[in-house]
């Protein structure tokens, strides 16, 4: 499969804002957080690649970098050999019918006064696609195809009238109305409801066939990245500490990070409960990020070196990459 | 077997609203061991966190209990005077909430709020004991003393967690209610969490009911499992056989719509329609618009708690 998206070395930092008198008397430096720190990957058309990492890990500033919602401290996106980074406003936001995202809160993410049909509608509005009919017409066969039924009812309601699942649903057809064939999904389902999630994930997996849509999967939960992606990238303080297939990565995990995650998973299986040691305390902040691996203060197999110099990513198998010392 | 700590009979809970009356809890009867740890889990809505600040009479007016009583070691808790009250909190039960920033007073250092615990419940005790008293219980939650002369921001998600848990032990309740208590943290350190409430657990012979939608962590942890929907209980049973044989459409349903990180699974069950409306709840079952083998008599009468296969469960297939 061609490639379709390609991110290489991507780095965003975050100026701390410090007061003034501390920069011009002091001449204190100013303070960065490292958000997202030299991250490369690509994605193939057709395939879904699961970022996923605990809170702070950059990976929902990654999914923003690669729409241009933030701009990019330095590294390069292309999206089908496109150079996204240079190119000027005016052609992204052509592009961005092409690229969608959808976020966490479907109520955040909706206006309280728009309708339902007029939301969906309008991404259309803005790329100028098809007449006043024509929209009107897409909506509802869109909103039919994604379960939004009675179309023509819910057409005409407003977010606040509507239930957790259909919100995240409308969202959701609001990202596909200009036929993209790329979403950044960041955590689309950590707030709903535990029996709307099934509903949520089986109708993304329904719509990627149907839409031949590629994603970008952001997660916290790496037992919903199993379900659903072909390959996952494990972040760790703005940089990706290992990426591989789906079977590779959960059936032969490398990285002492990858392995801490997977067994704090909870299982719903009593019998099956954890015995592992977890990593001590919690992740550092991104302003003073550890040196060297930025895992090693928490790390059980922690050596001399890891705190000195940066691991390189290393293939461990076809395709399956870590960034440890111990795989050299 | 030793008589229960807690036994809840047949509780009603109303919240009177513009628009009529929500049900949040209703004819909830449940018993809890000494030592043990109970799952409630259900969904937003189901009554579950309704349900556990009953337990410390906390229900915020206009919401009211309208029958039924919670009897701790026989006594019953809905007729203890406000007074009276203040010193249950604490030393007889204590909660923990979802989100400790919330719980913790920002202007207050650690050693200060634990200190103003103390001393409310005990009077005597002198600055000195408690300042040990509190040093050896943080002692206990794997936190350096040191971290006691530092304010809420300064400590992370997990430390703060532990704190709140610390205020709830200090006074050596016998039951901890702890309401989604992990859903802040990230998933090391909930997993770190689950094993210091083990260790607690075994260390203080705590009895804890955890509130959760997190099944995983139930299963990590529970020795029982309650199961509610819509404010009612559907199922209760131990741990091993609500996860290995769950009976309940509903408790079968909420297991398997979640993905599981040890299986391969091609489809997720999924449970379409909505949660029911409490001001006006269906007749009849509250599963029954969403269950799966719905008969005609599910959307007539309410089906009766009944002992089945070793636990308890409310639904017309198991009668």
């Amino acid at each position: 499969m061609p490639e379709l998206l390609k991110v290489t070395n991507l780095t965003k930092n975050f100026p701390v804002e410090k007061n003034i008198l501390d920069v011009l008397l002091a001449g204190r430096k100013r303070n960065f957080i490292h958000a997202v720190d030299d991250v490369s990957f690509s994605i193939r058309e057709g395939e879904v690649l699961g970022l996923a990492g605990e809170s702070g890990s950059g990976k929902s500033t990654t999914g923003r970098l690669i729409l241009r919602l933030l701009e990019p401290t330095g590294g390069s996106v292309y999206y089908r050999g496109k150079d996204m980074i240079s190119i000027r406003r005016k052609e992204m936001e052509a592009l961005r019918s092409k690229i969608q995202i959808v976020f966490q809160d479907p109520n955040s993410s909706l206006s309280p006064r728009m309708s339902v049909g007029e939301a969906i509608e309008h991404p259309l509005k803005i790329h100028n696609m098809g007449t006043k009919g024509e929209r009107k017409e897409k909506v509802l066969d869109l909103m039919e195809k994604i379960g939004l039924t009675p179309a023509s009812f819910l057409y005409r309601k407003y977010p606040h009238q509507l239930s957790g699942g259909q919100s995240q649903r409308v969202v959701l057809a609001r990202a596909l109305i200009t036929s993209p064939d790329f979403i950044v999904a960041d955590e689309p389902i950590a707030m709903a409801d535990v029996s709307v999630r099934a509903l949520i994930l089986e109708l993304m997996k329904k719509l990627k066939a149907e839409f031949n849509l590629t994603y970008l999967f952001i997660t916290h939960d790496l037992a919903t990245a199993k379900y659903l992606c072909d390959r996952v990238a494990i972040m760790y303080l703005g940089r990706i500490v290992e990426i591989g297939t789906k079977d590779e990565l959960f059936g032969n995990p490398h990285h002492p990070y990858t392995k801490a995650l997977l067994a704090a998973v909870p299982v719903p299986d009593p019998k099956r409960r954890r015995i592992e040691e977890m990593p001590k305390g919690e992740i550092p902040s991104a302003m003073e990020p550890p040196s060297g691996c930025h895992f090693h203060p928490r790390c059980l197999r922690a050596m001399l070196k890891c705190s000195k110099k940066k691991p390189g990513m290393r293939e461990v198998s076809p395709g399956h990459f870590s960034a440890c010392f111990l795989d050299e | 077997m030793n008589k229960p700590i807690l036994e809840i009979n047949n509780l009603y809970i109303d919240y009177p609203i513009s628009i009529g009356t929500v049900h949040a809890v209703e004819d909830v009867s449940l018993i809890l061991n000494r030592g043990e740890v109970l799952g409630l889990v259900g969904e937003s809505g189901c009554g579950k966190s309704t349900l556990g600040l009953s337990l410390l009479k906390l229900i915020r007016p206009p919401g009211k209990v309208s029958g039924g009583e919670i009897l701790y070691k026989g006594k019953d808790v809905l007729k203890m005077s406000g007074s009276e009250m203040l010193n249950f909190r604490g030393q007889n039960i204590a909660m923990v909430f979802q989100n400790p920033l919330t719980s913790l007073n920002p202007l207050f250092k650690v050693k200060d709020q634990f200190l103003e615990t103390i001393h409310y419940h005990k009077p005597e005790i002198k600055q000195e004991e408690a300042i040990r008293m509190s040093e050896n219980i943080l002692e206990d939650l794997g936190i350096d003393k040191e971290r006691m002369h530092e304010y809420p921001h300064k400590l992370s998600g997990g430390m703060r967690q532990r704190i709140m848990i610390g205020l709830g032990l200090i006074m050596q309740p016998d039951i901890l209610v702890a309401d989604e208590p992990t859903t802040s943290l990230d998933v090391i350190v909930e997993a770190g969490f689950i094993d210091l409430l083990n260790r607690l657990r075994k260390r203080f012979n705590l009895t804890i009911i955890l509130i959760t939608h997190n099944l995983g962590l139930v299963a990590e942890i529970a020795d029982r499992v309650a199961v509610m929907y819509g404010g009612r209980i559907m199922e209760i049973g131990s741990a091993d056989n609500i996860f290995s044989d769950p009976l309940h459409p509903y408790t079968f349903g909420l297991i398997n719509c979640i993905p599981n990180i040890e299986l391969e699974q091609k489809e997720l069950i999924t449970m379409p329609g909505n949660p029911p409306d409490l001001v006006n709840p269906p007749d009849g079952c509250r599963f029954a618009p969403r269950c799966p083998r719905v008969m005609d008599i599910c959307k007539k009468e309410v089906p009766e708690v009944r002992m089945y296969k070793g636990r308890k469960i409310a639904c017309r297939l198991y009668e």
